[in-house]
């Protein structure tokens, strides 16, 4: 009942002096505003980030050269030859599929029509990791790759880009490094990022990317090779397997370190999630601030309304207002007011997300703001919190006037 | 209930003083003041300014606390009374009136009437007995109106409406027709004498209008933070 009165009052007070009200809360306004929306694209960036490394397969392993925490001299290329080694189903049972991987950035030509993309070259393993799937025509086969055939798959848009059209494109022949390559299939759109598109790439047989396209690379040199376990279960026995290979296959002795790295997709998850999640800290750190600058402002304008008030504080004494209830009429009106900027706040930081998902959208980088229930409540909390914090100096000064002092100031 | 005929006076004062220190100087704003107020009665206070007319109002009305003497209002000791528990005297036993009405400008007149009872214990019917109130000074056809929508006389009427509803002992007026033309100055003291002659409510007026004083049935004259000199009214 009296906090309902209180409540009352406080709207009262609030809408009897609108301008003044809304410049109070401005503060907290963009405080949350801009919570609300770092939040909100932090959140989007992760999503999109897991997203794109889930995309990537499932239950797969990244066999890189080199170690990365112990020392290693001379550390051995990737070959073709330890892929073979891993494709040995006697001694590594739990592996699925193994795919062998060299990736570059090429000018591909049809005509005068020229497009600097991504050019990876794999075997036909590579298609079931990655989830390819082709529109038209087909992955190249086995033994296109064993025979180091010149032949292509393309992404549809660099189809697009290059001949102006996604389909009837089999047949058509490409110059990658100024070497001709038959285009045998077309990928279906899968949709990415300005920086890893997929439907922008090109797939050759490994044995062709090495020898036609990256010439001299006659050792048979890959970047990286990825492993599909058989199932999530089967993840670290595979590892296990991995490694025992690999230590086999580049000959090294028990007392040497992999001159090799094993990573997991989780690996990649958590770094990407600790990116995130500084990014995200630091974030609400320049946000808190702002919020502490709005409390500053809701308790400045609450004692000049003090200031104002006290011959009305002094009346309500008068009329038998203990000093609790003064107290609770200002905080409720400080609480009130910050809340209101705390909600205003939450629509403004909708708008802004909303403004920067299309921005977004419509630059082609995949991120899509999220508002989550959580940030929400967060700030609504935060927000009335901070009015009740800053409102207790004003309005215990109110509770402390004097009556016969506040009934005389004029 | 007090009872009226067992001479139980509603306001017993006795050797009353007041100090006030500035620094290293005390000023004394009452001396010593011994005053006796029975039910129902009457009574105005005058005196020139310094003379602690606005010091002994304060102290009457529960306002402000006494260096030293006692006070006694409705049977009760209130001298040595902490703040919230003078709020609550306040609310229950006195009723107040001023020169400048103290309305609250964005209430209208019923929620003006309402505040006492808003910060009583007892918040039964609050709109019933603020109608009520407003019925009683004449105003039952302005109760949804603003202060600024209402004459002088009339704000000073809601501000009467608001000093009974409570049923106070005593209503303590500083100055209630200080801001008013004769007419309407007149007017009100008609009130206020008609409601102590309906409901006996003890009325003490703080006034320097020799004619405002003369309608009391007692006139205290205060000088120099002392009673000066008492003489009947009417």
């Amino acid at each position: 009942m009296k906090l309902l009165q209180a409540l009352k009052e406080a709207v009262s007070s609030i809408s009897g002096n609108r301008t003044r009200s809304f410049l109070t809360i401005l503060g907290i306004v963009i405080g949350v505003g801009a919570v609300i929306s770092l939040m909100a694209i932090g959140q989007g960036a992760q999503q999109t980030i897991t997203g794109q490394i889930e995309s990537i397969g499932t239950n797969v392993i990244y066999l890189m050269e080199g170690n990365m925490s112990e020392d290693v001299t001379n550390p051995r290329d990737l070959t073709l030859l330890d892929v073979k080694a891993l494709e040995n189903r006697n001694r590594a049972p739990n592996i699925e599929a193994v795919s062998p991987v060299l990736n570059a950035n090429i000018a591909v030509k049809y005509g005068r029509e020229s497009e600097n993309t991504s050019v990876v070259g794999s075997n036909t393993a590579y298609q079931k990791i990655m989830n390819l799937e082709i529109a038209e025509g087909a992955f190249f086969s086995d033994s296109e790759v064993n025979s180091n055939a010149s032949v292509a798959v393309i992404g549809p848009e660099l189809a697009q880009r290059l001949l102006g059209r996604t389909t009837n494109v089999v047949g058509t022949s490409l110059r990658i490094n100024g070497q001709p390559f038959r285009v045998v299939g077309v990928t279906v759109a899968k949709g990415g990022s300005q920086f890893n598109n997929p439907d922008l790439n090109v797939y050759l047989p490994i044995t062709s990317m090495q020898m036609r396209v990256q010439r001299g690379n006659s050792a048979g040199r890959v970047q990286f090779i990825i492993v599909q376990a058989r199932s999530s279960e089967s993840m670290d026995a595979a590892i296990a397997e991995t490694n025992t290979i690999m230590r086999t296959s580049h000959r090294l002795s028990p007392r040497q370190a992999n001159d090799f790295t094993i990573s997991k997709q989780d690996d990649f998850l958590s770094i990407a999630s600790a990116i995130t999640n500084v990014f995200t800290i630091f974030l609400s750190g320049i946000a808190a601030i702002s919020l502490l600058v709005g409390g500053i402002g809701i308790m400045n304008i609450m004692l000049v309304s003090v200031s104002e008030r006290t011959q009305e504080i002094g009346l309500r004494k008068a009329l038998g207002a203990r000093k609790a209830d003064i107290k609770l009429q200002f905080l409720t009106e400080s609480a009130m007011l910050s809340l209101l900027g705390g909600v205003l706040g939450i629509g403004l930081g909708w708008l802004l997300s909303s403004a920067f998902g299309i921005i977004a959208e419509q630059t082609g980088t995949p991120l899509v703001p999220i508002i989550g229930i959580g940030s929400v409540l967060l700030a609504t909390l935060f927000s009335a919190a901070i009015g009740i914090f800053f409102g207790l100096y004003p309005a215990s000064r109110a509770a402390n006037l004097e009556p016969v002092e506040a009934l005389r100031h004029e | 209930m007090t009872d009226t005929f067992n001479h139980e006076p509603v306001i017993r004062v006795r050797d009353l003083k007041k100090v006030y220190r500035m620094g290293t100087l005390e000023v004394y704003a009452l001396r010593g003041i011994d005053l006796e107020i029975q039910p129902g009665e009457i009574i105005a206070i005058m005196g020139p300014s310094g003379s602690g007319k606005s010091t002994l109002m304060n102290m009457i009305g529960c306002l402000d606390s006494p260096s030293s003497g006692e006070y006694y209002l409705d049977g009760q000791l209130v001298s040595d009374l902490v703040d919230d528990e003078l709020a609550a005297v306040r609310n229950k036993k006195i009723g107040f009136v001023f020169q400048n009405y103290n309305l609250l400008p964005r209430a209208n007149a019923l929620q003006n009437v309402e505040l006492p009872l808003r910060y009583s214990d007892e918040k039964t019917s609050l709109r019933e007995r603020s109608a009520s109130a407003l019925d009683k000074v004449g105003l039952a056809d302005r109760m949804t109106h603003k202060p600024m929508e209402l004459s002088g006389g009339q704000q000073q009427r809601v501000a009467i409406a608001r000093a009974i509803v409570n049923e106070p002992a005593i209503i303590l007026a500083d100055e209630p027709t200080g801001n008013l033309d004769s007419k309407s100055g007149q007017e009100i003291m008609e009130l206020l004498l008609s409601l102590n002659a309906r409901n006996g409510t003890t009325l003490v007026i703080v006034t320097h209008d020799p004619g405002v004083a003369a309608q009391a049935q007692r006139i205290v004259h205060l000088k120099d933070g002392l009673v000066h000199r008492e003489e009947n009214g009417l």
